[in-house]
């Protein structure tokens, strides 16, 4: 096999257009799930069973699906329900609902940990609601969190190449769509490998940091 | 009605390929996760240093880059594979990474004790792995292999993309043929769900024979 500097220059303007929509993708899908995620945390903690049941049912059910299937689902069920939405919207949409559950599940251990000390000692100082949660809970809740978090969106932007699939012409589509126009594999596959690489590897580094930061240590 | 059971058929063929995939993957994934596992606290540089390497790269390319380049880039390099030998090197290396640094954290956390009392019976370092630490890392293992179980199962989804007649493919051929398709593709999320709750509640039954007699300290 030979590999071919000169196709790698030529194509390299073009990925680098794939990797604009990719970082796009994962920073919406990581404001979706933050957001989603939270809602989907105080819905499960709802003494209402009738929200906290369904609710409990569609996490764990998101979880227990592929995301590709989610995918495919949002992108051929809207139309027919008379939403057009564009791929990347949809593509959006899904990583954000799927890692969502994800996040969830930390906003609800992350609160959860929290002394129940903390709660009786707010209502001691006679703090109402609004001040229990702004000054007491978030505050200690928020810096253990902050890891777990990170860990899911690091998880997320390596599952974007999946919205190629639905025709989103992110980092692995405009791969897929070189190779197959070149019927040149190597150059292409290879580069998106080292792209991922050369995100991953740092932002790993940055996961052990934050984790030697924020991390309560109980060992 | 009688089209309905064709297709149910199709859904059918393509539960039993999902299962295999997942069961291959699966076997790969364990024993990679264990000769990388113990590779990462090895004695000797080089084999630290491989693992480390192995777990770093797989960890860190996307599932889907990886499935790619096994199946259109390595016949390049002179190995050509089958779509099924292709998805199951993938994911059982990808999902095997992750399982590698569960492997060395459950090995680490047997408490120091336990390897101490080994030394003074004069065991050898193999049998001390066989009869003192496995048995007892073994256990705290379970919990995140299920999940890791899980993700590779998930992760099947992407073989559909291989051409490989998977769940999500068929779901893909009966949306062709019928133009429906919330029917199918519901379908095959039902069976992926069923399909990750055997395995919870599979490992959850190992992890109750495993750990009696044993003294475990549930997280």
């Amino acid at each position: 096999m030979e590999w071919d500097w000169a196709f790698v220059w030529q194509i390299l303007p073009q990925l680098g257009q794939g990797v604009i929509i990719t970082i796009e993708a994962t920073v919406m899908g990581t404001i979706v799930a933050m957001v989603l995620g939270l809602v989907l945390a105080i819905a499960r903690r709802s003494s209402n069973k009738a929200v906290a049941r369904p609710v409990g049912f569609f996490s764990d059910f998101v979880r227990g699906t592929p995301l590709l299937v989610q995918l495919y689902f949002l992108f051929y069920i809207l139309p027919d329900v008379g939403i057009l939405l564009p791929p990347l919207v949809a593509g959006v949409i899904g990583l954000g609902v799927h890692y969502a559950t994800y996040t969830a599940e930390v906003y609800r251990t992350g609160i959860d940990n929290i002394a129940r000390g903390q709660w009786e000692a707010a209502k001691a100082v006679n703090l109402d609601t609004r001040q229990t949660w702004v000054h007491i809970i978030i505050p200690q809740a928020i810096p253990p969190m902050i890891p777990a978090l990170a860990n899911y969106f690091v998880a997320m932007f390596k599952e974007t190449p999946l919205l190629a699939a639905i025709t989103v012409m992110e980092l692995m589509g405009q791969a897929r769509s070189l190779a197959n126009y070149n019927y040149k594999y190597a150059e292409p596959m290879t580069l998106v490998g080292v792209f991922f690489l050369a995100v991953s590897i740092p932002s790993v580094i940055g996961l052990r940091y934050l984790e030697r930061r924020y991390s309560r240590r109980e060992r | 009605m009688e089209q309905w059971w064709g297709y149910l058929g199709l859904i059918a063929q393509g539960a039993v390929v999902t299962a295999q995939i997942t069961l291959l993957g699966c076997a790969l994934a364990l024993a990679a996760a264990f000769v990388a596992g113990l590779g990462r606290i090895s004695k000797y540089w080089p084999l630290r240093w491989l693992a480390t390497a192995y777990i770093e790269f797989f960890r860190g390319t996307s599932i889907f880059v990886q499935l790619f380049w096994a199946y259109f880039v390595l016949p390049l390099l002179g190995v050509p594979l089958t779509p099924l030998q292709a998805g199951v090197l993938a994911l059982g290396l990808n999902v095997g990474a992750y399982g590698a640094e569960v492997v060395r954290g459950a090995i680490q956390s047997v408490p120091r004790e336990q390897y101490e009392a080994c030394k003074a019976l004069n065991l050898t370092r193999l049998q001390e792995l066989r009869y003192i630490i496995m048995p007892q890392a073994f256990v705290l293992m379970l919990p995140t292999f299920g999940n890791n179980a899980i993700e590779l199962l998930k992760g099947t989804a992407v073989v559909s993309l291989i051409s490989l007649s998977d769940l999500t493919f068929q779901a893909q051929v009966v949306r062709a043929q019928t133009g429906s398709t919330a029917v199918p593709f519901l379908t095959i999320m039902a069976v992926y769900f069923f399909y990750s709750t055997v395995i919870s509640s599979a490992i959850r039954g190992l992890e109750r024979r495993l750990s009696r007699g044993l003294d475990v300290t549930k997280a």
